[in-house]
């Protein structure tokens, strides 16, 4: 099947207006019999279920958690991006728009991050109106902050839990349709695979995972929103039970999968502390506004440090290597996330790490405490304030600004980031990666619609901070409700569609066998234990940087694991109760999966760009020497797989992608 | 450091409960107590038992999710944070630790440790929420400016995450610090004030219904709540809803 994106005609900043003004739309007296199920409900499916339901149509949502409000986009702490330009510093709908292609290595389509720089604007007014928390400054205007990437201060904050309160903006309103009857909200319910009638997405399995009932549910659209496949390398900052499970069950009833080794490593996370460890915190991007990262910049001071020999604050100022700053004077410590977490890993495997495993680089606020000391000292008429008083009135303000990350970060460690400064290293964060969708958030099976981080589609090879969430509402609140409309309005004399149907019997067969040979293969090892095995291969060999060689042994060591796997998985407990380990190994079998062709992907795709970064593809000389080189002439489309069973042998299909409003160029941050 | 666990496990909600004691060995400090969790667990798989069920999702003391009473004290023997974020650093060697679920009326046991907390969800649908469609076509989000005292407070409120921890802790089982933060951050806002009459009286209606106990002032709930939600927001609801009572 060839790759249609469905891009609508004409010039770029009118397609999407052009497009509302043509599409077919659905009375409201007919939404009532038009049935639309909803799996995940973070910001994307939140949002776009609220809105749904809003709009008339009947949604059924379904979340693993306990609420819709415990889905991960809650974690989200530094902000979302808009382009209202309140501080009149350039920023305007085009920038975002470039910034945001720029910022994903040119990897993306033009169409849809054009849309939704149109639509960033309006998701603050909504938000506002929904009575969200957003900071603000002494006039009572909403405040702003900075991201990595870019050169407007357009980001959108309520304090360090941004996400946390977009998603009960949008919980709330799907509170209101829940009480209205509009939603029908599936809590604790896992989405186990979807059913197709005459090749449209007519319906879904699920598990309810109190009681191990296997349920049919039915509806005239499918919409995926569950979130990244991160968890693929058993640690990141995902929470414990993202999955990438929804997605992958519909790559294998024909959704193509886009651009699996697109994956974000975040430079600002907590380093691992041990084996043990179950998962890796993020502190936030933000926190680069004011903290400046450095390592050592003689080795006799790392080492010292790695021994504990030293504190960091016993390093004298010009003994500092401010690597970021050094690199790239324009950007300095607000580079984009796949620049930074590069850079951070080139100095410790230099061997100039800052803890005992040698992978970890400061992240220091003490500049920052003393600027704004200074500036509050005089803002409070302080005359010839003491180092004491600077400290105090500095350090208040930073905690008013990261007081929670600092908590949290304290809690952690057990060190006082005030006092000393915090040691992070990279971790895996969000894909960039997912499934396939055209421009009406349509997969390449009729009536399947994915949203927010669990599609591929407008971040390209690397996101740019802060725009996760915008991404995610902007599908959900703005997008998606159109789009599917022009879909649905040929459903309203379908009526509704029956689930005691071949299609569901076949479906529901299909997962009964996968639980019931978990449950009787009573193997020797438990399912973390191959979740493990099969994170540090994707680590090790598909992480931050990646050779051929590798590669391609990590494929083939991948398909052994998932093969010892099905022999030798141990999952306790029966089909019908609450049964945790059996939810996992579901998830597990399917990153064990997924993980195979995120490496096939990797292989094929012979450049650096962006998050992808390949050893063999880097400049060699002149003023970028050493950077990551990308390579358009071949390499300029997304790769949208299609499912053949072995994830080897996976067929590649290509969409071609054109640049005609922005001008390739290398994205330089010197 | 090597530990003795005595832990409340219940086949379903309908099994009679009884605590269970572990032991597990060579625990980091280092290791969160979920991780601490997850040793036992996996040792119970290995040897072919049944591992202990617990609530547990982003393990970063945000999304709510994580519920264990431990010790005698909601999310165990530390400030400010929930049970993701113990560390093991706050016990010591030859320690024995209890861990129940959170007990209250309203939130029924599922399994082992993991509870019900719908009734914060029921709550949360009779008005917590301003009714405004998602349409987009509201004002622009600047031409209402909120003082920052108010939008801070507002965000203090709204910084809860729903745990239940508040209603664990209190002798009562009251919700009304959940409910008092929900209230209080619409109430706060010039957004919230069209509704603010119906949401409280719907609110706490819920509340009762649900079979809450009532506030008797005591404050435990404050002291146990991991994101340090004042009383206050108590005090605010009770106001908010006498004004709607009496007009």
């Amino acid at each position: 099947m060839a790759l249609d994106s469905k891009v609508p005609k004409g010039p770029i900043k009118d397609k999407w207006t052009d497009y509302k003004n043509h599409i077919d739309l659905v009375n409201p007296a007919n939404k009532r019999h038009i049935d639309v199920i909803v799996v995940g409900t973070g910001l994307a499916g939140g949002s776009a279920a609220a809105t749904l339901a809003e709009l008339g149509y009947n949604v059924k949502a379904f979340a693993y958690q306990d609420s819709p409000r415990r889905a991960h986009s809650i974690a989200a702490q530094g902000g979302i991006n808009a382009a209202k330009n309140y501080q009149g510093d350039g920023d305007s709908t085009y920038r975002l728009f470039y910034d945001t292609v720029k910022g994903g290595d040119y990897r993306s389509r033009e169409a849809n991050v054009h849309r939704l720089a149109e639509v960033s604007a309006n998701i603050i007014d909504q938000c506002v109106a929904q009575g969200v928390p957003f900071a603000r400054d002494y006039g009572g205007l909403l405040d702003n902050r900075s991201f990595g990437g870019v050169l407007v201060s357009r980001t959108f904050y309520a304090k360090g839990q941004t996400g946390q309160q977009l998603l009960l903006g949008a919980y709330s309103a799907m509170n209101r349709q829940i009480a209205r009857g509009k939603i029908e909200m599936f809590n604790r319910h896992e989405m186990l695979d979807v059913v197709k009638v005459d090749g449209k997405a007519r319906g879904i399995i699920a598990r309810n995972l109190i009681t191990g009932e296997i349920e049919r549910h039915s509806a005239h659209a499918v919409v995926i929103a569950s979130g990244g496949y991160g968890n693929v390398y058993f640690l990141s900052t995902n929470a414990m039970g993202s999955n990438a499970t929804a997605a992958w069950k519909i790559h294998k009833k024909g959704a193509y999968f886009a651009n699996p080794c697109f994956t974000q490593i975040h430079p600002t996370c907590i380093p691992r502390s041990g084996d043990y460890q179950s998962k890796l915190t993020l502190m936030s991007e933000s926190l680069r506004n004011d903290g400046r990262i450095w390592v050592p910049a003689n080795m006799e001071d790392a080492k010292a440090i790695q021994e504990r020999k030293l504190k960091p604050t016993e390093i004298a100022e010009e003994d500092r290597d401010y690597f970021l700053e050094r690199r790239y004077p324009a950007f300095g410590n607000l580079v984009p996330r796949d620049v930074a977490s590069r850079a951070a890993k080139e100095r410790c495997d230099a061997g100039f790490g800052v803890n005992a495993t040698g992978e970890a680089v400061f992240l220091d606020f003490a500049s920052a405490i003393e600027r704004y000391g200074k500036t509050q000292a005089k803002v409070q008429n302080i005359n010839n304030p003491s180092a004491e008083k600077i400290y105090e009135l500095g350090q208040a303000i930073v905690e008013e600004k990261y007081g929670n990350l600092f908590q949290m970060y304290e809690k952690i460690v057990d060190e006082n980031p005030y006092e000393t400064p915090m040691m992070i290293y990279p971790a895996t964060h969000y894909t960039m990666g997912g499934v396939w969708v055209d421009y009406n958030l349509m997969t390449t099976v009729e009536g399947l619609y994915c949203i927010g981080e669990a599609n591929f589609s407008d971040h390209g090879a690397n996101r740019l901070g802060a725009s996760a969430l915008m991404q995610g509402l902007a599908d959900g609140y703005f997008v998606l409700p159109y789009t599917i409309g022009d879909y649905l309005s040929d459903d309203i004399r379908t009526g509704k569609i029956p689930t005691d149907t071949k299609e569901f019997d076949e479906a529901e067969k299909e997962v009964k066998e996968r639980i019931e040979f978990f449950i009787n293969n009573k193997g020797t090892k438990s399912v973390d234990h191959f979740h493990k095995r099969l994170g540090k291969v994707m680590w090790d060999k598909v992480g931050m940087a990646r050779n051929e060689k590798g590669l391609k042994e990590a494929m083939a060591e991948i398909k052994a694991i998932r093969e010892e796997f099905w022999k030798e998985v141990n999952v306790p407990g029966s089909a019908n109760e609450m049964n945790p380990e059996l939810e996992k190994a579901g998830r597990v079998a399917d990153f064990l999966e997924l993980g195979e062709l995120f490496a096939k992907d990797a292989l094929v795709r012979e450049e650096s760009c962006g998050g992808h970064f390949r050893e063999e593809s880097v400049e060699l000389d002149g003023p970028q020497k050493g950077e990551a080189k990308r390579n358009d002439k071949d390499f300029a489309f997304v790769s949208a797989w299609e499912y053949k069973g072995e994830p080897a042998d996976a067929v590649l299909h290509k969409e071609e992608l054109e640049f005609k409003d922005i001008e390739l160029k290398q994205r330089s941050y010197k | 450091m090597n530990l003795t666990l005595k832990i409340w496990r219940q086949k379903d909600s309908n099994a009679k409960g009884q605590m269970v004691d572990y032991k597990v060995t060579d625990i980091s400090e280092h290791m969160s107590f979920l991780e601490m969790m997850d040793v036992l667990n996996e040792q119970l798989v290995n040897s072919g038992e049944d591992p202990v069920a617990f609530d547990h999702d982003c393990r970063e003391g945000i999304c709510g999710m994580c519920s264990m009473y431990i010790n005698g004290e909601a999310h165990g023997p530390d400030r400010g944070i929930t049970t993701c974020q113990l560390h093991m650093r706050m016990f010591n060697d030859g320690d024995t630790i209890t861990i129940e679920p959170f007990r209250a009326a309203a939130f029924p046991v599922i399994k082992d440790l993991v509870v019900d907390r719908m009734a914060f969800e029921r709550i949360q649908q009779a008005g917590g929420y301003i009714s405004v469609n998602t349409s987009g076509n509201t004002q622009d989000a600047n031409s209402l400016p909120i003082s920052k005292h108010a939008a801070d407070e507002a965000m203090d409120a709204a910084t809860c995450i729903g745990c239940g921890a508040c209603v664990a802790t209190c002798k009562n089982s009251s919700a009304m610090l959940f409910v008092g933060a929900k209230v209080s951050q619409y109430a706060l806002l010039p957004q919230g004030q069209v509704e603010a009459a119906d949401r409280v009286k719907n609110m706490v209606a819920q509340m009762d219904l649900e079979g809450f106990g009532n506030c008797t002032n005591t404050g435990a709930c404050e002291i146990e709540c991991p994101k340090g939600i004042s009383l206050d927001n108590i005090a605010r609801m009770n106001r908010e809803l006498m004004k709607a009572n009496i007009s």
